[in-house]
């Protein structure tokens, strides 16, 4: 089924005050489009852990909030992107446990696990992107 | 400037104050309820007083000059204040427009016949005017953000209470993102109040907390280690079904750790493992 992106919002993420003006916007537009409470604490959780990395390891980026839909249903996708050092090994990053900076190692792979769809793109030297999807009731 | 021009305005200053001051008073977007005339009268007549007798005629559009330090002073403080006191951006602004205003008008009056002197003067007093607004400007936004700043303080240390439920039970009801700052701060005033108190559970209730991501979980382990090697139990409440569902899913290990739904529940197995008991009296009045 072809995924059709119905809203567009660009939101620059780079002092610590954006990142609650970022939860907000995605907040409001996953009750807009209906979102259960389980999903958008997931979805919100899931944003909270990549614009932290994207603060962490590249001081800061954008982050494009979409209403997307397919068919009958309707979901919110966001891409981060970043011009950060970007990563060098994927796969060990997406591994639970590991991390490069001391924390728990969860980030990446658990936000995977909370959405419906992940994608990860990285460029050693030139930045990276992560795009995530979460269906209202997937 | 011109020697003769800078004069005129030196002799001019009473007819350039009493300009602005019409003009000020006469703008429709005065503030009376937060300056009143005096007032704005005063700071006016020091902010004219500085300008004119800081004007000299090399460093007239060079700003970073020490003579206009006072100027720049002057202007700032009076910026800052209007900030405070929460003039708007339109307000300020027009408090040093009006004042070019006045300047030029006086120029064009005394002026006479001599086109191109007139234009290259009110060039100079325009160049000046825009500077020393940009200059209103900045301090104007900082003062501003001053306030901002101070707000986020008050807000970070009201929102860390630490209370104590029960003789030997803290509680401390954590509300809003809790980031590395935060954690910093609950950390501290519990181990502070732990050592001061002689308590020896602590519940951390984060009802409060709209999401529990894997960096706020890394800090709430943290917190706990730290109260246990106190020598005190902690206890984590106010989990919603959410975020249990959320925390699952993301693979965080919080088995280790005691963990309730409610502040209540937190609360009675407190009271369990001290051996307390609540009971309800009986209304029944003995015979």
């Amino acid at each position: 089924m072809m995924t059709l992106s119905l809203s567009k919002d660009t939101i620059q993420v780079l002092k610590e005050q954006d990142v609650v003006f970022l939860k907000n916007r995605i907040k409001e537009t996953a009750v807009k489009i209906k979102m259960g409470l389980v999903n958008q604490t997931r979805l919100l959780t899931a944003a909270s852990e990549l614009v932290r990395n994207m603060m962490r390891y590249a001081d800061g980026g954008v982050c494009i909030i979409e209403v997307v839909s397919s068919g009958r249903v309707n979901g919110v996708r966001l891409t981060f992107s970043d011009r950060g050092p970007g990563i060098p090994d994927i796969q060990a990053a997406m591994r639970d446990g590991f991390s490069t900076g001391k924390s728990l190692g969860l980030g990446l792979p658990g936000t995977k696990r909370l959405v419906n769809e992940f994608d990860i793109k990285s460029k050693v030297g030139q930045g990276t992107v992560v795009t995530i999807l979460k269906w209202a009731n997937g | 400037m011109s020697q003769k021009a800078n004069q005129l305005l030196k002799n001019k200053k009473k007819n350039i104050l009493e300009l602005w001051m019409k003009n000020q008073l006469a703008d429709e977007g005065l503030r009376e309820d937060l300056i009143s005339n005096d007032e704005l009268r005063s700071q006016s007549e020091e902010l004219i007083n500085a300008l004119v007798t800081n004007l000299s005629g090399e460093n007239f559009t060079n700003l970073d000059a020490d003579e206009w330090s006072p100027v720049i002073e002057i202007l700032g403080g009076i910026a800052i204040t209007r900030a405070r006191q929460g003039f708007s951006p339109r307000e300020t602004g027009n408090f040093v427009f009006s004042l070019k205003e006045a300047i030029l008008e006086v120029l064009q009056q005394e002026i006479t016949g001599d086109q191109s002197n007139l234009y290259t003067e009110s060039q100079k007093i325009n160049r000046l005017m825009d500077s020393l607004s940009v200059v209103t400007f900045e301090t104007f936004i900082k003062g501003r953000e001053e306030v901002i700043l101070r707000q986020t303080d008050e807000i970070t240390e009201i929102s860390t209470p630490v209370i104590r439920v029960w003789d030997g039970i803290l509680a401390l009801p954590i509300i809003g993102t809790l980031d590395s700052a935060r954690t910093q701060i609950v950390m501290e005033n519990l181990l502070q109040e732990i050592v001061e108190t002689g308590s020896s559970i602590a519940i951390l209730d984060i009802s409060g907390v709209p999401a529990v991501d894997s960096l706020v979980a890394q800090h709430l382990i943290k917190t706990v280690s730290a109260t246990r090697l106190m020598g005190a139990e902690c206890i984590i409440s106010g989990i919603r079904p959410e975020i249990a569902q959320t925390v699952v899913h993301l693979g965080i290990d919080l088995s280790n750790i005691i963990t309730k739904a409610s502040l209540a529940s937190a609360l009675a197995y407190s009271f369990r493992v001290m051996r307390l008991e609540v009971k309800k009296i009986s209304t029944v009045s003995k015979p």
